[in-house]
C-alpha cells in the first residue's frame, strides 16, 4: 500500500510520543494515572508489535479491551459449533481463528480430527460455493464477529437467497460494539478515563454510535487506525482532550472511517438481522441488545431453527469457563493476562486453554508473543 | 478478524454480482465490491481504486487525499508545537 511506510515513520512516531510526555506533564492534573481502553485486538496487537505502551509517560495507562470476537466466544458456542458439524451431512465452516478455541468437550479442530466435515474459509462467501458444489450437504458458516464482519454475512445470505439455495445456513453469534462498551462502562470493577475505539467497526457503523459514550458516561473517544502513528496521534489527540476540558468522538482514521459509516454495509446489516433479547459473552455474562439474530424472513438461513439445535439462546447460555482460568478477568481489564495461574504455564499458544491465547488479537497471545511474561518484565 | 488488508481493484470480474479482481500485496483474489459501490462511485469507475479488503469483500474505498493530511498532519506536529511554544514564551517575556 502506497502510505503503509509513512505510518510507520520512527521519526514522526518520536515527536508524537514527546508530545503526548509534554501534554501529559503539563497538563494531567489527576493524580491517579489516566486508564485508556483499546477496545479492538487489533489496537492491543499494534501496541505491543511496536512497544508503544513502553513509550508512554507514566500517567497514562493502556487497558486492553475485549474487541476480540474470538475470544468473547463462551466455551458453550464452540460445544454448539461442534455438535452443529457432529450432526450427518454438515460441512461446518469458520474462519481460521475459531478453529482452535477450546470447548468443553473439544475445539473445532479436535472435532476436525475425529471425522467431522470442519472447513476453514477465508470469506462466508467461500461457504456459499462449498454450498453450491455440494448440494446433497448442508454447508453451515459460523458467523461471528463484531460489525465488521457483519456486512459480509448478511451480503452472503442475501446471495444464497437471491440464488435460491437450500443447503446454506449461518450458525449467528455476532455482537455489536456499542452495546458491549455500555456493558464495559457500567462494571463497578472497571475505572476507565476514556477509549481508542476499533477502526473497521467504526468504518461500518460510523462515529455517531458512540455519541452515547461521551454524552451519558462523559468519556471522551477516539476512532483509530492500526498502524503504529495511527494510535500514538489518536492518544495525542484524546490526551489533548483531556487537557483541554473536552469530551467528544474524534475520529483519527478518516481515511477509511465516514463519518456516517458504510451505507450499503449498514442496509444489509438491518435487512438481515435483528437484536437479540439475550447474549452472553466471555467474561462479560449476559449483555441484552447486544447480541444479533436472523430475521423471521431469513429463517430459512438460520442455522439455529434448521438443524434444531440442543440449546437454547433465549434464556442465555451458560459459559462454564473453568475457574481456575481467569480469562474473564482479563477480558474486563481488571486482570493483566501474567496474573493468571494457567498464564505461559498450562495455557500457551500452543495449548491454548482460554480464547485470548488463541487468537493473535487476544491480549494473553499479545502478551506470550511479545515476552511480557510477569510484571518485572513489562516494565522493563 | 477484524483487520482488513488494502488492494488496489484490477478489474472487473462480474458486473452483475459486483465481483471485481482485487491485487492484495501482488496476490490477486475475486473480491465482492458491494459496499464500495453507490451512484458517485459505479463499479465501472472502481479500476485502480484502493480499498479496504476484509473477508473477500471490499469494505471502504481508502481516500488517499486524507492519508496524505494525516501524514502531514502527523509530520508537522512536532515543529507546529515547538513553535508554538516559541511564540508562547516570547508572547509571555513581550
Amino acid at each position: 500500500m502506497k502510505y503503509m511506510d509513512e505510518f510507520r515513520d520512527p521519526a514522526t512516531a518520536k515527536k508524537l510520543v514527546a508530545e503526548i510526555h509534554k501534554l501529559a506533564s503539563t497538563s494531567l492534573s489527576q493524580r491517579e494515572p489516566l486508564q485508556i481502553m483499546e477496545f479492538c485486538g487489533g489496537h492491543t496487537h499494534t501496541l505491543f508489535k511496536y512497544g508503544i505502551e513502553s513509550m508512554l509517560p507514566d500517567n497514562i495507562e493502556m487497558v486492553h479491551g475485549p474487541g476480540c470476537p474470538v475470544c468473547v466466544l463462551p466455551m458453550a458456542r464452540v460445544d454448539d459449533c461442534v455438535a452443529i458439524a457432529e450432526q450427518p451431512g454438515v460441512i461446518f465452516t469458520t474462519f481460521g481463528d475459531a478453529m482452535r478455541v477450546p470447548g468443553t468437550r473439544k475445539s473445532l479442530l479436535q472435532a476436525k480430527a475425529d471425522g467431522c466435515d470442519v472447513r476453514m474459509v477465508y470469506s462466508p462467501m467461500d461457504a456459499l460455493a462449498i454450498a453450491r458444489k455440494n448440494p446433497e450437504r448442508e454447508v453451515v458458516f459460523f458467523a461471528l464477529g463484531f460489525e465488521t464482519t457483519m456486512p459480509s454475512t448478511a451480503l452472503t445470505l442475501l446471495q444464497a437467497h437471491r440464488e435460491g439455495l437450500q443447503n446454506f445456513s449461518l450458525f449467528c453469534n455476532h455482537i455489536t460494539t456499542p452495546a458491549t462498551m455500555r456493558a464495559i462502562l457500567t462494571d463497578p470493577d472497571l475505572r476507565l478515563d476514556g477509549f481508542l475505539a476499533p477502526g473497521h467497526v467504526s468504518m461500518v457503523i460510523g462515529a455517531h454510535p458512540y455519541d452515547f459514550v461521551t454524552r451519558d458516561y462523559h468519556k471522551p473517544l477516539v476512532i483509530t487506525g492500526f498502524e503504529p502513528l495511527d494510535i500514538l496521534q489518536a492518544l495525542w489527540m484524546l490526551v489533548k482532550q483531556f487537557a483541554e476540558g473536552r469530551c467528544e468522538v474524534e475520529n483519527q482514521y478518516a481515511r477509511i472511517v465516514p463519518e456516517a459509516g458504510n451505507v450499503a454495509g449498514l442496509k444489509a446489516i438491518a435487512e438481515v438481522y435483528e437484536t437479540r433479547e439475550h447474549s452472553e459473552f466471555r467474561g462479560l455474562g449476559n449483555i441484552g441488545d447486544a447480541g444479533i439474530q436472523i430475521r423471521e424472513a431469513y429463517a430459512a438461513y438460520d442455522a439455529e431453527k434448521k438443524l434444531g439445535l440442543p440449546f437454547d439462546f433465549a434464556q442465555g447460555a451458560v459459559g462454564y469457563d473453568p475457574e481456575h482460568l481467569k480469562c474473564a478477568d482479563v477480558l474486563r481489564g481488571v486482570m493483566k493476562p501474567w496474573e493468571c495461574p494457567a498464564f505461559a504455564k498450562t495455557c500457551n499458544p500452543q495449548n491454548p486453554l482460554g480464547a485470548l491465547m488463541v487468537s493473535p488479537e487476544g491480549s494473553c497471545a499479545a502478551y506470550y508473543a511479545y515476552g511480557k511474561l510477569a510484571k518485572r518484565k513489562e516494565t522493563v | 478478524m477484524c483487520l482488513g488488508i488494502p488492494g488496489q481493484i484490477t478489474e472487473l470480474v462480474d458486473l452483475e454480482f459486483l465481483v471485481a479482481k482485487v491485487d492484495i500485496g501482488g496476490v490477486k483474489r475475486d473480491v465482492i465490491i458491494t459496499c464500495v459501490v453507490d451512484d458517485e462511485h459505479p463499479a465501472e469507475s472502481c479500476i485502480g481504486d484502493w480499498v479496504l479488503v476484509h473477508a473477500g469483500f471490499a469494505m471502504s474505498r481508502l481516500d488517499e487525499e486524507e492519508a496524505a493530511r494525516t501524514l502531514a498532519l502527523l509530520a508537522e506536529l512536532g515543529d507546529m508545537q515547538a513553535e508554538m511554544e516559541i511564540m508562547r514564551q516570547v508572547g509571555a517575556s513581550a
